[in-house]
């Protein structure tokens, strides 16, 4: 597949998830009525969460084979490269989990939609936000990832974008909370 | 030790006491004000609980009974004096001011705090008179703001003293000025709804919770029998089954009997309590989302009754009519809901599709969903149906769910997450128009927060 420079997939090279459609339809637009938008994550959380898979699941291998061959009889050691060939499943899974994150950023509200078997959608009216946090853990700053999580006065709302760039993260922060201020509602 | 805690105790004090005249209370003009003078006696009780804890210690027994009389009379002289020293100090350290913008509470004794309490974030006030309080002719004031775990409360006011600032702190939050908030005192209040106690006998009885309980106690006590077979674990089994039966009958009667509903300029005001008294007083503006329950067996012997709850962020009361019928529960709503008719919004209400039965064989038949004027409306249950109303100037996220199951079945649910932490869902709707759904909702609710009243309603009355 065609890349930006910085390996974000960009709008028309992702297919719109089936969840996005109706958002695309100038009625349930925002007042600009311009068409939304999406956006994905950089490539660098695909690879990041690879080179997890990659760290974990051969030691995993080693492991079980060595301890079932050890253990019980030298013919079971065989099942150790079953780890592998789940890793070798993970690997395509998480390529289609990465590809399914996508955020827009429309006037009045953020939408998030994610999941590729497990789909959801979120939609967070800015005015609703009580705070934006932005965090990066030690493996995300080795990548240079951080993530964005927006909280409303519900727990249940689940919006959460990772593996964002530092400098996008902050843009988002900052375009949230100075739309969240504008528009702000109580309780 | 504790003379010593006391006595930086006090010393820090001293400098932080701003009494009426003093620089700090002049600043901001606010009167600070001490609690009911019964409330030492309250709180004389955390060191006679350390006393009578100690006592229970075999050792300090004995040693006890090898002294004389004189010397035990002393230390109980001497324990009943402190304890009094403390109720009294604590009291003594405890103080609230009402400001226009907010109640602080400075309290605390060896530990100081003081709470501001921002009137905009206060969510509702409620009077409690528990019994022995009621003797006295006291009672507390809890305060139910967002954002706070536990509630903030004023323990005790003459029970005047509580409802004037019961008054005065709704008047303030309402939007009213500092000096017309003191002279407005206690709104009128217009009755709504009373539940006589024979009804309320008859509804308690007849919830499922009290099936539930029996039956849990039931099948503990069989189990208890069959694996322990021992008469003590029998009979901690019933007994244990028997408080669960006594607290969805007799509890439950008891905390609800002579529920009334009043409305007042104020807020919905709901009395009930047959021992310890409750006066909660919600405004309207802050519910986030009402719930009317018809239980398996009321619908069957009493076709119009419903129990009416609601969700108000950071309050724990979540009842407002438990048990009416569908008129006067209709005319209690009109208050929170004035452009909500319920029997259209049932009227409204679409079923989930056939093809959920794939999902949800048997409770799919009570899925359904309307959208209608100012709420959006979900229903579901099977014992118990349970529609759910939710302004659309509330909701605080919209979210669309679909499992690999619900995909090949072509289904979608739709949740709506509301300020009161609870999530109402319009489970297994057809896939496209759970999408129109979702971008409806956020359009609707967009403009639901435009229409909606102010926070402080009451600016609004009263600039016309």
């Amino acid at each position: 597949m065609q890349e930006g420079k910085t390996g974000i997939p960009v709008q028309g090279e992702i297919g719109v998830p089936d969840g996005a459609g109706v958002f695309e339809a100038g009625g349930a637009e925002g007042s600009e009525g311009a068409a939304t938008e999406w956006r994905g994550v950089p490539r660098e959380l695909l690879r990041m969460r690879r080179l997890m898979l990659v760290l974990t699941m051969p030691p995993l291998a080693v492991l079980t084979a060595v301890l079932l061959g050890w253990l019980v009889t030298p013919a079971l050691a065989a099942a150790g490269a079953l780890w592998l060939l789940l890793a070798a499943w993970c690997w395509q899974v998480l390529e289609r989990n990465w590809r399914s994150w996508r955020y827009a950023e429309r006037a009045d509200d953020l939408l998030i939609s994610r999941g590729v078997l497990w789909q959801e959608l979120t939609v967070v009216p800015y005015g609703r936000m009580q705070l934006v946090e932005v965090t990066s853990g030690p493996l995300e700053r080795h990548f240079g990832l951080a993530t964005v999580q927006l909280r409303t006065a519900a727990s249940g709302t689940d919006a959460r974008i990772p593996g964002l760039e530092p400098a996008e993260a902050a843009r988002l922060r900052d375009q949230l909370t100075e739309l969240g201020e504008a528009r702000s509602a109580g309780l | 030790m504790r003379t010593d805690a006391e006595r930086t105790g006090r010393a820090s004090t001293e400098p932080a006491r701003t009494g009426p005249g003093m620089p700090g209370a002049g600043q901001t003009g606010a009167r600070e004000r001490r609690l009911h003078p019964v409330t030492p006696l309250r709180r004389a009780w955390a060191p006679l609980t350390a006393v009578v804890f100690l006592l229970k210690q075999d050792w300090i027994r004995e040693w006890l009974t090898d002294l004389d009389w004189g010397w035990l009379a002393a230390g109980g002289l001497l324990a009943v004096l402190a304890s009094a020293a403390y109720g009294a100090q604590s009291w003594r350290c405890t103080y609230y001011a009402l400001t226009a913008t907010e109640l602080r509470i400075r309290s605390g004794l060896f530990f100081r705090r003081t709470a501001h309490i921002r009137l905009e974030r206060l969510q509702a006030v409620e009077i409690a008179e528990p019994l022995l309080a009621r003797l006295v002719g006291v009672a507390k004031l809890k305060l139910d703001v967002i954002g706070t775990e536990a509630k903030d409360e004023l323990a005790y006011l003459g029970k005047r003293e509580a409802r004037e600032l019961r008054a005065e702190l709704l008047a303030l939050a309402a939007g009213f000025t500092p000096q017309d908030a003191q002279a407005a005192g206690e709104a009128p209040a217009r009755e709504l709804a009373r539940v006589a106690p024979k009804t309320l006998a008859t509804a308690v009885l007849l919830h499922n919770a009290v099936g539930w309980a029996l039956l849990t106690s039931a099948i503990g006590t069989v189990a208890a029998w069959w694996a322990l077979d021992s008469v003590w674990a029998i009979l901690a089994a019933a007994t244990t089954g028997l408080g669960l039966v006594w607290a969805a009958t007799g509890g439950r009667f008891m905390g609800e009997y002579d529920w009334t509903v009043a409305k007042s300029p104020d807020g919905l005001r709901l009395d009930h309590g047959l021992l310890d008294r409750k006066h909660e007083t919600v405004p309207p503006g802050r519910v986030q989302a009402v719930r009317v329950q018809r239980p398996l067996l009321w619908r069957m012997l009493h076709r119009d009754w419903v129990r009416v709850e609601l969700d108000v962020a950071g309050s724990d009361n979540s009842l407002l009519l438990p048990v009416a019928d569908t008129a006067t529960a209709q005319r209690v709503i009109a208050c929170i809901l004035p452009r909500t008719d319920l029997a259209e919004v049932r009227a409204a209400l679409r079923p989930a599709p056939r093809r959920a039965r794939g999902r949800a064989p048997v409770r799919a038949g009570c899925y359904a969903f309307a959208v209608h004027g100012e709420v959006f409306a979900a229903s579901s249950g099977l014992l118990t149906p349970t529609l759910s109303l939710v302004p659309h100037a509330k909701v605080q996220s919209v979210r669309g769910r679909q499992g690999p199951w619900k995909r090949a079945l072509g289904l979608r649910d739709v949740m709506v997450d509301t300020g009161a932490d609870t999530t109402v869902v319009a489970a297994l709707r057809p896939a496209d128009e759970a999408l129109e759904i979702i971008a409806g909702q956020a359009e609707r609710s967009r403009t639901g927060r435009q229409e909606a009243r102010p926070d402080r309603w009451m600016s609004e009355v009263l600039a016309k």
